[in-house]
């Protein structure tokens, strides 16, 4: 103790009681609590890492490469290594290329190499399959060997799709996503408009989504505010009803939509014991957008009446009566005063929402039909035709899209304030 | 919620038609679930009302939809009901196979997302916790990517992950892997997969309960002598109890709901309830769907209802609330 004592007046520094100065005691027990804290949550992040991110990260890596052109094409490669853009496609290149064409022949790769020459210029399958089969016959001067067997191997545009697959690590599939292509100058370009499939998908999907989170913002206000004005009994059990949905299988709330919803289902019975419709006057109302519209907005409301409910219940009755007893009308009240303070459940139901809307796959799979589609769709669909790249570079454009709004989300709103029930 | 007295005509007409509104949209989200339970004693294979259903005769209901799910898949589905008739189906019927299958996966996944997740959270809990933010954020994307992308990642990932039976590790593993030594077409990595999928229900249950507990007790239980330990299983876990079997059957639901990943990861062999319904609607819909429907109905009402009773306990419990 004396010599504690004398060495905090001798140094000027408070020590602790084995002699090392308090200050760096403190930053290594905060260091330790640090560490302790975080290799608590070590397991599941390395976990998350094996089993999330670093699938996430192949696909990724797939929409920026593919080798079906550049590994079976060696000599035709080195040749475009060579001779840069512009260079004259002379009767060495054409001669590296028959070179290439025999090996695909012996090697069987003429189809996969096509295949990704195809995503820059359609039609390159059958042509490199025909290529390759007759190209043990071919003999030199070979540039009028291939354009005898094919006109198509002259076209300048066929060279520039061929030196744009020559490379294994590549941007086309981001450019097929984003509706381009390459001229012959080897620039991109816009396909033309009436080609333009995936701008109209994106620009569909946002709009559906708008319109889901809209329907779902409109239809959840009068229930949250309901749920939160109510005595505490009676609201917990209607709040049942808004969970047993959250809490019922996706796939099962999907069926019975097509049970009401069918043309000889049972909403179109009802309409037409009303006599609203005639019995051949059915409406179609699934396997089409209305289908996808109605049973997304039903399977997405209780993400935007939780969170509403959530901050419309933080808010003081007082505010309305006092509103009211300095002469607001009931309209007015609720515009000036009550809407306003039940903007942050707004913000975070419609972009929880928005999120999960833009993302779906199962119910316009199921009750969409040919129209109701979205991105998540079609990236299934390029998957089961075995264009998976084609397939990762359209996820990853929707990949960045959520990530941009789930980084909003967690600005606005903070996710550790996301609820469940 | 009763009208103030000094409410005009204009203003009554509106609260009622404001709680009509109510109702409607209360109708729209609960009527289509309990719309199944009738249907699926439907004695006609139709989606709809039958005109004997609607006059309630005895005779336009029957149990063949339920029937159907024991049968399907049975070789003799006609022979007298005794114990082999029973363990045939026990073994054979596409359902209840695919019901077996979709109990183990969701278990093991429901064990993997609820111990990690509960752990991290307490991690996540503690205020000296570094880069909190982003972990948490990571953590709980899953919930947030969508599904089909997660799906695609996990495809070409699963399907490039294998080991060779030939090393001493290769046969270690082999019996979880797939007969390639692949993760997909393997149990375990459907499992990895739900588990993934749980895991941010596991962590925001947890975390939630987590907020409104009193850091002190841990030190009050240190200072009375306690390991960290003891302190944890005879403080900690019977206080976050709730939030933990929340968030272990919120993991257990999505497991046994989710039907994407499945579809690109799993082979033939891993038929799950949802994949069944799947390939039901997709195809030859018929009303045994809805038997099945119904019976998963009646399950989340189940667990509806456990996890209703746990959050009001969990309130009850809770020493500090923020609200």
């Amino acid at each position: 103790m004396t010599d504690m004592t004398a060495g905090m007046f001798t140094t000027g520094i408070l020590t602790t009681s084995d002699g090392r100065p308090l200050k760096a005691a403190l930053a290594r027990a905060q260091r330790r609590a640090k560490w302790r804290a975080f290799l608590l949550v070590l397991p599941l992040l390395a976990f998350v890492l094996v089993t999330f991110v670093v699938p996430i990260g192949t696909m990724l890596k797939r929409s920026v490469y593919h080798d079906g052109f550049s590994a079976a094409a060696p000599a035709l490669g080195a040749w475009f290594a060579g001779h840069p853009q512009g260079a004259e496609i002379d009767e060495t290149a054409y001669a590296a290329l028959v070179i290439d064409l025999r090996q695909m022949q012996a090697n069987k790769t003429a189809g996969s190499a096509g295949t990704r020459v195809n995503y820059n210029l359609s039609g390159a399958i059958s042509l490199f399959k025909a290529g390759a089969r007759n190209a043990v016959d071919l003999q030199p001067p070979y540039k009028e060997a291939l354009l005898a067997l094919d006109a198509r191997w002259g076209e300048p545009l066929m060279w520039t799709a061929m030196r744009a697959s020559a490379s294994a690590y590549t941007a086309d599939f981001y450019l097929v996503a984003a509706d381009m292509e390459r001229n012959a100058e080897g620039g991109v370009q816009l396909v033309d408009e009436n080609r333009q499939i995936y701008k109209y998908l994106f620009v569909k999907t946002f709009v559906l989504s708008a319109l889901i989170t809209l329907l779902c913002l409109l239809l959840s206000f009068p229930i949250a505010h309901l749920l939160a004005v109510l005595p505490m009994a009676r609201a917990n059990l209607l709040m049942i009803l808004v969970l047993l949905p959250f809490w019922t299988s996706l796939l099962v709330r999907t069926t019975s939509w097509i049970a009401l919803l069918q043309e000889q289902g049972i909403v179109n019975d009802i309409l037409v014991w009303l006599r609203v419709l005639g019995d051949d006057g059915r409406i179609r109302m699934i396997y089409n957008q209305a289908g996808t519209v109605i049973v997304m907005t039903h399977i997405l409301l209780p993400f935007m009446v939780l969170p509403l409910y959530s901050v419309m219940k933080t808010i003081p009755p007082s505010y309305a009566r006092a509103a009211r007893s300095l002469g607001a009308t009931s309209w007015t009240t609720f515009r000036r005063i009550y809407l306003p303070q039940t903007l942050p459940g707004i913000a975070a139901g419609s972009l929880l929402v928005f999120i999960l809307a833009v993302g779906y796959y199962i119910t316009p799979a199921l009750v969409g039909g040919a129209e109701g589609q979205l991105i998540s769709n079609f990236i299934d669909f390029h998957m089961d035709k075995s264009n998976w790249s084609l397939a990762a570079a359209i996820a990853a454009v929707l990949l960045a899209a959520v990530l941009v709004l789930y980084w909003l989300y967690d600005r606005l709103i903070g996710i550790d304030r996301l609820k469940l029930g | 919620m009763a009208l103030p007295s000094y409410a005009s005509p204009l203003e009554r007409v509106w609260h009622y038609t404001y709680l009509g509104i109510c109702a409607a949209v209360f109708l729209f989200l609960i009527a289509p679930i309990l719309i199944v339970i009738p249907l699926s004693f439907n004695v006609e294979p139709y989606f709809s009302f039958t005109e004997k259903m609607l006059s309630l005769d005895p005779s336009g209901y029957s149990l063949r939809w339920y029937d159907t799910l024991l049968t399907l898949g049975v070789n003799a589905p006609e022979g007298p009901r005794d114990a082999a008739w029973w363990s045939v189906v026990w073994n054979d019927a596409t359902w209840i196979k695919a019901a077996k299958n979709s109990l183990w996966v969701g278990l093991w996944a429901t064990i993997l997302a609820t111990v990690l997740g509960t752990v991290a959270a307490l991690g996540l809990s503690r205020p000296e916790m570094p880069y909190r933010r982003v972990i948490m954020a990571i953590l709980i994307s899953p919930m947030i990517v969508p599904i089909i992308i997660i799906a695609v990642g996990m495809f070409f990932f699963y399907s490039s992950t294998c080991v060779s039976p030939d090393n001493f590790v290769g046969q270690a593993l082999m019996p979880f892997l797939s007969k390639k030594g692949c993760l997909n077409n393997s149990n375990l990595g459907i499992i990895m997969a739900h588990a993934t999928l749980g895991i941010p229900f596991v962590i925001i249950t947890v975390t939630a309960t987590l907020s409104g507990f009193d850091q002190s007790l841990i030190r009050a239980g240190a200072s009375l002598g306690a390991t960290p330990t003891r302190v944890f299983f005879k403080v900690v876990m019977p206080l976050i109890l709730p939030g933990v079997i929340s968030g272990a059957l919120f993991a257990f639901v999505t497991s046994f709901d989710e039907v994407v990943a499945v579809l690109f990861i799993a082979g033939p062999e891993q038929q799950t309830i949802p994949r069944q319904m799947w390939n039901g609607i997709r195809e030859a819909i018929s009303p045994a769907i809805l038997a099945v429907a119904t019976i998963l109905v009646i399950i989340s009402i189940g667990l509806l209802a456990t996890v209703e009773m746990l959050r009001r306990r969990s309130e009850k419990l809770r020493v500090v609330s923020p609200y």
